[in-house]
């Protein structure tokens, strides 16, 4: 996108009908680290990377829990991420006291998509800077929502939002149609995998992910550092076994490789996707 | 001419009462769950205890709707403080929420008289006693409700400590342990049941310490 005469504020139209400071809040979106929200019939995983600026600061909180059965994960401006979660959860509060039942995820994430579609028709307002991951259970079940800046949301089966997301989304398309059926471990393992591909080969610790979980029965929390670390060893664990069986290659490049890569294409074995076994080696 | 007076009160009169002793280590809250409306019982097992977070409970005894909203106005903002401060609400703190919250209705007050029960940030047991606008004090040990004209004076009698002022002087109470308070607490109620017609049927007992929160039901007159 180019500077152009009519991205100067948000209630101008371009003569194309786009409104340029919407679309530039949606770019904000893309330049913050990414966060990534996956559901099965029960559960909703939200995963996100946590970079810190130093290695003196802490990281950013990314993952906010809104109530027993809704949590978010922000991308983008995080200032204005956590503005918005505090409205969550002053809407969760209110409904649970005047209703004394659960505020409906569908009814939320189209409060929040109105309050966002105001920032875009008012001369004195800028739009939210933020995309929000919205998972949350109801009556029928889990769902997880993508609330834009621009004020539009959409329902998921799993989605990834920030920089380096499409690698995640690529992922995910791959195997989003076993997801409803998923259970506790293999959602998170598959919300880790997708992490990992946003970091493009960086190894993947607990140290700069976070994960949070939601289900039926289960309320929204968000896992310990040595949970995590754990399940992230299991599943490359279980790469490391398979790899000598399926793929020598691979197997002698694990041996040889420190970097996650290799463990990536290992990991690209276990998932038994064949296509991906001509594809592995790579690196050697 | 004479005032005209009101021919409908908000308000009524649900009875009952409350009782809450602190220990060294412990808070025991006690409240009998009979209901009533005038001379005549709406049930036999109503709870008036609440736990406002995990080291504070509190009982409240009067007009049971405006006892109700409190308590849910209590909840919430309870939640409020945890996403603010990511911690629960000391029993303290809560004691001075509670206090402003009444206070907030001082000119059409909840009828609730309220006693809070629960363990300092220290770990020792502490009984906060209010009145319906939230004048309150912490206290070792208190009583509110319809029984508490009752209740009061033997708790003073068993637990008060004897003023320093006498000669010759007297030792200070010997510290409760917590099961000499919960039979002090069922023996009261037994006491007061005989002769207060609002209070009896069933009495809750909750324990809270260190390893948590207990709940007891004991049978009472039901007459």
């Amino acid at each position: 996108m180019f500077r152009n005469q009519y991205d100067t504020d948000v209630t101008t139209w371009s003569p194309a009908g786009r409104l340029f400071q919407v679309e530039y809040a949606m770019e904000a979106v893309k330049q913050g680290s990414a966060a990534i929200g996956l559901r099965s019939k029960t559960h909703v995983v939200l995963a996100c990377v946590n970079k810190a600026n130093s290695e003196l600061s802490s990281h950013q909180k990314k993952i906010f829990k809104v109530d027993d059965h809704i949590g978010v994960a922000i991308a983008g401006l995080t200032a204005d991420g956590r503005v918005l979660s505090r409205y969550m959860r002053s809407e969760c509060i209110n409904h649970s006291f005047t209703y004394e039942s659960p505020l409906p995820v569908g009814r939320l994430v189209v409060q929040l998509a109105d309050k966002a579609q105001v920032c875009t028709q008012r001369s004195w307002k800028r739009p939210f800077g933020v995309g929000l991951l919205v998972g949350g259970l109801d009556e029928s079940g889990a769902h997880l929502y993508y609330n834009c800046p621009s004020g539009n949301y959409f329902e998921y089966q799993a989605f990834a939002i920030g920089s380096r997301s499409q690698a995640a989304k690529t992922y995910l398309e791959r195997r989003f149609e076993n997801f409803v059926d998923s259970s506790w471990d293999d959602l998170i393992k598959d919300a880790l995998i997708a992490t990992r591909e946003t970091l493009q080969g960086e190894k993947l610790r607990s140290s700069i992910c976070t994960v949070a979980v939601m289900g039926v029965g289960e309320p929204f929390h968000i896992l310990d550092q040595e949970t995590v670390q754990q399940l992230i060893d299991k599943f490359e664990l279980v790469v490391e076994d398979e790899g000598p069986a399926a793929e020598p290659d691979a197997a002698a490049a694990e041996e040889g490789a420190e970097e996650g890569d290799a463990a990536e294409q290992g990991g690209d074995a276990d998932q038994g996707a064949a296509p991906d076994q001509g594809v592995a080696p790579m690196e050697i | 001419m004479t005032k005209q007076q009101a021919n409908w009160s908000p308000y009524d009169n649900n009875g009952g009462s409350c009782v809450a002793i602190a220990g060294a280590d412990y808070c025991v809250v006690a409240a009998d769950t009979r209901m009533s409306t005038g001379y005549s019982i709406l049930t036999r097992d109503y709870s008036k205890i609440c736990k406002l977070a995990d080291k504070c409970v509190m009982a409240s005894s009067g007009f049971q709707a405006d006892v109700k909203a409190l308590q849910k106005l209590l909840a919430a903002r309870h939640l409020i403080y945890q996403q603010q401060h990511n911690k629960q609400m000391s029993c303290p703190a809560m004691g001075q929420l509670l206090s402003n919250t009444l206070y907030y209705k001082r000119f059409f007050p909840y009828y609730s008289f309220n006693v809070l029960g629960g363990l300092d940030s220290e770990g020792k047991g502490c009984v906060f006693t209010y009145d319906a606008v939230g004048s309150y004090e912490r206290v070792g040990y208190s009583s509110q409700g319809s029984g508490s004209t009752l209740i009061m004076p033997f708790l003073d009698n068993q637990l008060k400590s004897p003023s320093p002022l006498l000669l010759p002087a007297l030792d200070a109470v010997t510290p409760l342990s917590e099961s000499e308070a919960v039979d002090l607490v069922k023996t009261v109620f037994a006491s007061a049941t005989e002769r207060d017609i609002y209070t009896g049927d069933k009495l809750e007992i909750v324990v809270l310490n260190a390893e948590g929160i207990r709940r007891e039901y004991i049978e009472l007159r039901k007459d």
